[in-house]
């Protein structure tokens, strides 16, 4: 069950390595995001699109908002 | 839609953690933004930065003495943490000297999020008749004062 946590412990992660990525669509992403994530969208995500992420390193996910 | 996409994330192997509030509450800090909208103004942008503070335990003659050259423009009530918990306008500042700020502020002054687009913001300002607003971050700490 993945974690849920909130703005201060991403800034923290983030400072520690984590990687950023974003679920929403292209367009929503190449508009606004935060800063270093990926975007790999939702209906894209599987073991393929992953593969660009680094298994090693926590990652965090978010999209636009308690959605 | 993060909580499914971290439950599959989960499921392909991945050490993950799921920021719940999303991107909304990260520009709604004031945090950086990247994309091709990165550089529309909000009203963090414009907001005006050196607004005077005062506490809740206040005297409305002594802030009156302390913030002589501060005319009659509004004063944001903070606690120590700058978490806004009201706003004193030039009719409270004028009033009973021995009034205590508690007594006089506005304890629900119209707030906006850094983030809002400064051509959001107008109309409903006119629309409500707002002659000041504060920009608040989402834990509710000042960022400054709008005066349209």
């Amino acid at each position: 069950m993945p974690t849920v946590i909130e703005r201060y412990r991403v800034q923290q992660l983030l400072q520690q390595g984590a990687q950023l990525v974003d679920v929403l669509g292209a367009k929503e992403y190449e508009a606004e995001h935060v800063p270093g994530a990926v975007n790999i969208p939702l209906r894209d995500l599987n073991r393929k699109t992953t593969s660009r992420l680094d298994s090693r390193r926590p990652v965090i996910t978010y999209c636009h908002d308690y959605q | 839609m993060s909580a499914r996409a971290a439950s599959r994330l989960t499921g392909l192997g991945f050490t993950v953690y799921r920021y719940q509030a999303g991107k909304m509450d990260w520009f709604a800090a004031g945090l950086p933004r990247e994309g091709s909208d990165a550089n529309v103004p909000r009203i963090a942008d414009v907001a005006k930065r050196d607004v005077p503070t005062c506490q809740l335990e206040e005297r409305i003659g002594d802030l009156r003495d302390r913030l002589r050259a501060n005319g009659r423009k509004p004063v944001v009530v903070v606690d120590a943490d700058r978490v806004v918990l009201g706003l004193v306008g030039p009719d409270g500042l004028s009033g009973d000297p021995a009034a205590g700020v508690e007594d006089v502020m506005d304890l629900a002054p119209v707030t906006f999020r850094p983030n809002l687009r400064v051509g959001e913001m107008p109309e409903y300002l006119k629309k409500q008749r707002i002659q000041h607003a504060l920009v608040t971050t989402n834990d509710g700490i000042l960022v400054g004062l709008i005066e349209p």
